[in-house]
């Protein structure tokens, strides 16, 4: 019995919140839609946790499902690299799940909240799909399963202006779907098959045609898309502003993550790194724009006048970095661009909920609204120093760790320009999570707000911050074994993919 | 064993810090308890003196950072001065904060004791550092936990002043000291300290040695060579025991401390002497040493007037460290020491005249000697000494850093060192010359008296010390020097 439960653990990691969503809709009640949400969550995470483990042991965790044998039915693999990312996605979720009750009651209309719940349930299912799918199209599908979501997610924000934002986000998002499939029809085209690893044998005798050379832009911009990099990022600074807190949250901690992982899953796994980084000259083009990211978009930070839209563009620098480790192409690069994976998704989901639980009280977000709340919230603004801190490398948090393996890849590959790309995205951050730190504590509350903008936001939603806040101080003070099990990953996407 | 209780006198100050919130309604308990805590640590430190003159050296692996990156402690001479300077000092400079921060009826005392308690712990994990990395954890805490102390009063004038102060100390440290950091991590394979420096024989060429200095000397903005000095006198916004114990001793001090660590013990002595990696930074010192003090000569602001001389008087270790020879480094260890002194001392007394009459222009000084003679007193001693007068204990380093300067055969620097101490009379003696000597104002309230005695008593026990130094400078000399290899 036990040991059949953890043969179907990749599956289940999938089904569990897909059919919990369901469920969801017909507790319709709020109090039992939020105990399904987080039962199902932690449940995910607890699996994932297994399957971490179990990749590391194993080297690699594969399940046939439907029991159809790959490479003719799908397949899930687990390897030391989506290990990492599922980790995260269903960490950051289990911490969303504490997160949400206050955040949702107090921002959705209640007859709505449990619909929020039920889009949060379809959307991490679709991440945790895309994270452990072995199979490109059924990786397409988890997609627009996530994204399709997250337009709804992010249409319920509280403001009108979600409405649009959403619709940007669902143009764009389409945009890069469709891409991804027209990629993925080529390589099928070519080669008659969908399942990656098979992909990786079959692609090398037909590498040099147009198709293929087509093929692989057309999946790198479509996942771009999704990644918010540079110049892609568009859609990316509404969707967070406008969006509901949990949802911000949630989704800044993964899904561009996610995304960011199913690029170099193509581009390492599928295609292999001779192809994409020697044959075509991939790296160049992800390094010249991730440095103009990690630039322009933290100059654009510090102009923001709203903190969530402030996190935002910062997040669109910090892609900058992830993928500029990754670019590299080297182990250490490698292991440095998931590092920063990682460490980014921990301190973003920190922030943004930090952000959530001033909203909760503030019914605001901009640097005005926030004046002087240093004192009418201390631990909400603790809290949101210390993530800042974080952001901005401080030692002894996760940011620094970033830092620190970042600038070493760049070193040793002798990228210097980029060293000072990097130094100086740093410095730029330094301002913008400073303007914010100032409004909090230099500026004082304005007159008009009544005595009931004071106190702490509810336990749930401090709990779920100040995990993600331990979490980035965890790993800034002993990084060691996150940074072994990225070594691991990146010895693995270096060694043939296959 | 020996090794935890390094850690044991860096957490100590830190978790001692959850009781002084605790005691937050209880002004007097929580002084108290933050005095006991202080004078805690001293004891620690001073047991530490024992076994390092003995040869010991405790030293620590807590656990890794990153592999290889370890949060290290190990205690060695230079570290267990600066260490002594730095819990020597808080003590006295609590009794004092607590008559200043009184007397001037500030807000949020608490939260200015805390921040203090954790200062303090950052100034004690960098002098027992083992290796760079924890050496730059414990920089950059240093400079978060003073942010704070800086901007006390919460207003716009704090507000620019804390800017420009942790604006400038991380923009150096990121943009500079980290990549230095990680520069010597990748060509040596090590951080930690060692004596005899790691980076020998690494193939690190002259040129490349000495980016890498002016990398790690610009990115330690704590030791204010110009161009980077201008946080120090933006700091002074800060309340005046602020100013006294961090911007003379703890922060500006492990920046020097952090500049000297790094040329005897990455660099090594013998090797930044043949690399001449260190040498521009005798010009630069010296240049900073001057302008420094031209331009302390027109701050009428006391504390101003004050923060420029301690730019001036950084430079003379950094000065010492760059001549890269045996003298240069003991002499610069020395003066860290006495101008904590020294200049501890200049900061009490200017605290204490802002409590008794709220002046803080030397052109307000005119006749208060007379009204304050215990505090112009402890000024003169204390000013004497940073000229490097005998009896003061600032002849000494003054001594040792211009017979360092004859040993590295640079002479111009003799005469660097002459001119600054007669600038240093014309800006120093100036104040207790004005305050003796020239009638005072017709306006001039007659009540004025010392400031409270929690004030005063620091002060004057601080000036003694500029004395007693004198006296006692030699077991340090040959204790730094003995650590150096062989008697200086």
């Amino acid at each position: 019995m036990i040991t059949h439960f953890f043969n179907q653990m990749p599956a289940l990691v999938v089904v569990v919140p897909m059919l919990a969503a369901p469920l969801v809709v017909l507790a319709h009640r709020q109090w039992a839609a939020w105990l399904i949400f987080v039962g199902a969550c932690w449940a995910i995470f607890g699996m994932a946790f297994l399957l971490f483990v179990e990749a590391k042991i194993a080297g690699q965790v594969s399940y046939a499902v439907g029991g159809w044998a790959p490479p003719f039915g799908i397949q899930l693999v687990i390897d030391p690299f989506n290990a990492l990312v599922l980790l995260l996605v269903t960490g950051v979720a289990a911490l969303t799940s504490l997160y949400a009750r206050a955040s949702i009651a107090a921002e959705i209309v209640a007859e709505r909240g449990y619909l929020v719940y039920a889009l949060l349930l379809l959307c991490i299912a679709g991440l945790v799909g895309i994270t452990i799918t072995g199979d490109a199209f059924n990786l397409f599908v988890f997609l627009e399963i996530s994204s399709l979501s997250s337009y709804a997610l992010i249409a319920m924000g509280p403001k009108r202006r979600a409405l649009l934002s959403a619709f940007q986000y669902l143009i764009m998002g389409t945009v890069g779907g469709t891409f991804l499939l027209i990629g993925i029809g080529l390589v099928f085209m070519m080669t008659g098959t969908l399942n990656m690893a098979d992909l990786a044998s079959r692609l090398p005798p037909v590498a040099d045609t147009h198709t293929v050379q087509a093929a692989l832009a057309f999946i790198v911009v479509g996942l771009s898309l999704k990644a918010a990099l540079f110049p892609l990022h568009v859609w990316l600074p509404n969707a967070y502003t406008y969006a509901p807190s949990v949802v911000s949250a949630f989704i800044s901690a993964t899904a561009t993550k996610v995304a960011v992982y199913a690029v170099f899953r193509f581009v390492f796994t599928v295609f292999g790194v001779d192809y994409a980084f020697g044959t075509l000259p991939l790296g160049e083009v992800l390094l010249v724009l991730s440095a103009i990211a990690m630039i322009a978009a933290s100059l654009a930070a510090i102009f923001q006048t709203d903190v969530k839209r402030l996190l935002a563009w910062s997040s669109i620098a910090q892609m900058g970095y992830i993928v500029a480790g990754f670019a590299l192409a080297t182990p250490d690069g490698i292991s440095a661009g998931l590092v920063h994976l990682l460490n980014h998704g921990l301190i973003k989901g920190a922030l943004f909920m930090a952000v959530g639980a001033l909203f909760w009280r503030l019914r605001g977000s901009s640097i005005n609204d926030l004046a002087g709340m240093g004192r009418a919230m201390p631990v909400t603004s603790a809290a949101f120093v210390v993530g800042g801190l974080s952001l901005i490398g401080v030692p002894a948090t996760a940011g620094f760790i970033s830092k620190w393996v970042l600038l070493s890849a760049l070193f040793e590959a002798h990228r210097y320009l980029l060293v000072a790309m990097l130094l100086l995205a740093s410095l730029l951050s330094i301002i913008y999570v400073g303007r914010v730190i100032e409004a909090l504590y230099f500026r004082a509350r304005p007159d008009d707000v009544t005595e009931h903008a004071h106190g702490e936001a509810p336990l749930g939603m401090q709990l779920a911050t100040w995990a993600l806040i331990a979490a980035n101080i965890a790993i800034g003070l002993h990084a060691t074994p996150e940074l072994g099990a990225a070594q691991r990953a990146a010895a693995g996407l270096m060694g043939g993919g296959t | 064993m020996s090794g935890w209780w390094l850690v044991a006198l860096v957490a100590w100050p830190a978790l001692m810090a959850a009781p002084i919130v605790a005691c937050g309604r209880w002004p007097n308990l929580r002084e108290t308890l933050s005095v006991i805590t202080g004078l805690v640590l001293l004891a620690g430190v001073i047991l530490q003196i024992g076994p390092l003159v003995d040869g010991g050296r405790p030293d620590i692996l807590l656990f890794s950072i990153l592999p290889g990156l370890d949060l290290h402690f190990a205690l060695e001479p230079l570290g267990l001065i600066f260490a002594l300077v730095a819990a020597g000092l808080w003590p006295l400079t609590t009794i004092y904060a607590a008559g200043y921060m009184r007397g001037n009826r500030e807000p949020d005392q608490t939260r200015f004791f805390v921040c203090f308690a954790l200062a303090i712990s950052a100034a004690i994990g960098m002098a027992m550092a083992g290796n760079l990395v924890t050496l730059f954890v414990f920089y950059e805490m240093m400079t978060l936990v003073t942010y704070p102390l800086v901007t006390h009063h919460g207003d716009a004038e704090s507000r620019e002043g804390g800017r420009t102060y942790i604006g400038l100390l991380m923009t150096t440290s990121i943009g500079f000291f980290l990549p230095a950091i990680v520069i010597t991590w990748l060509i040596s394979g090590t951080t930690d300290f060692t004596a005899g420096g790691i980076l020998a024989g690494t193939g690190i060429g002259s040129v490349g040695a000495m980016g890498l200095y002016a990398l790690f000397i610009y990115g330690i903005g704590k030791a204010a060579v110009m161009p980077v000095h201008r946080w120090l006198p933006a700091a002074m916004v800060a309340p005046t025991p602020v100013s006294a114990l961090l911007h003379a001793v703890a922060v500006v001090k492990a920046g020097v401390f952090a500049v000297l660590k790094i040329t005897v013990y990455v660099f090594g002595l013998d090797f930044a002497y043949q690399t001449s990696a260190t040498a521009p930074f005798l010009w630069l010192a010296s240049f900073t040493i001057i302008a420094a003090s031209a331009v302390a000569i027109y701050c009428d602001n006391l504390k101003k007037r004050l923060a420029y001389s301690t730019i001036g008087q950084l430079s003379y270790i950094v000065l010492g460290s760059a001549m890269a020879s045996k003298l240069g480094a003991v002499s610069g260890s020395l003066h860290i020491v006495t101008h904590a002194f020294g200049k501890i001392t200049l900061f009490f007394c200017a605290g204490a005249i802002y409590t008794a009459c709220h002046r803080k222009y030397v052109s307000e000084l005119n006749g208060l000697g007379r009204a304050m003679p215990l505090t112009f007193t402890a000024f003169t001693i204390a000013a004497l000494s940073l000229i490097g007068l005998p009896p003061m204990a600032g002849a000494w380093s003054k001594w040792y850093l211009m017979s360092g300067s004859a040993g590295v055969e640079e002479y111009a620097l003799l005469g660097v060192l002459a001119l600054s101490s007669l600038l240093n009379i014309v800006y120093l003696l100036d104040i207790p010359a004005r305050a003796f000597f020239l009638p005072g104002d017709a306006e001039t309230p007659k009540g004025i008296a010392e400031a409270p005695a929690a004030c005063v008593i620091p002060l004057c026990i601080t000036a003694a010390g500029c004395i007693a130094l004198f006296f006692l400078a030699h077991p340090i000399i040959d204790f730094v020097g003995t650590a150096l290899g062989g008697p200086a």
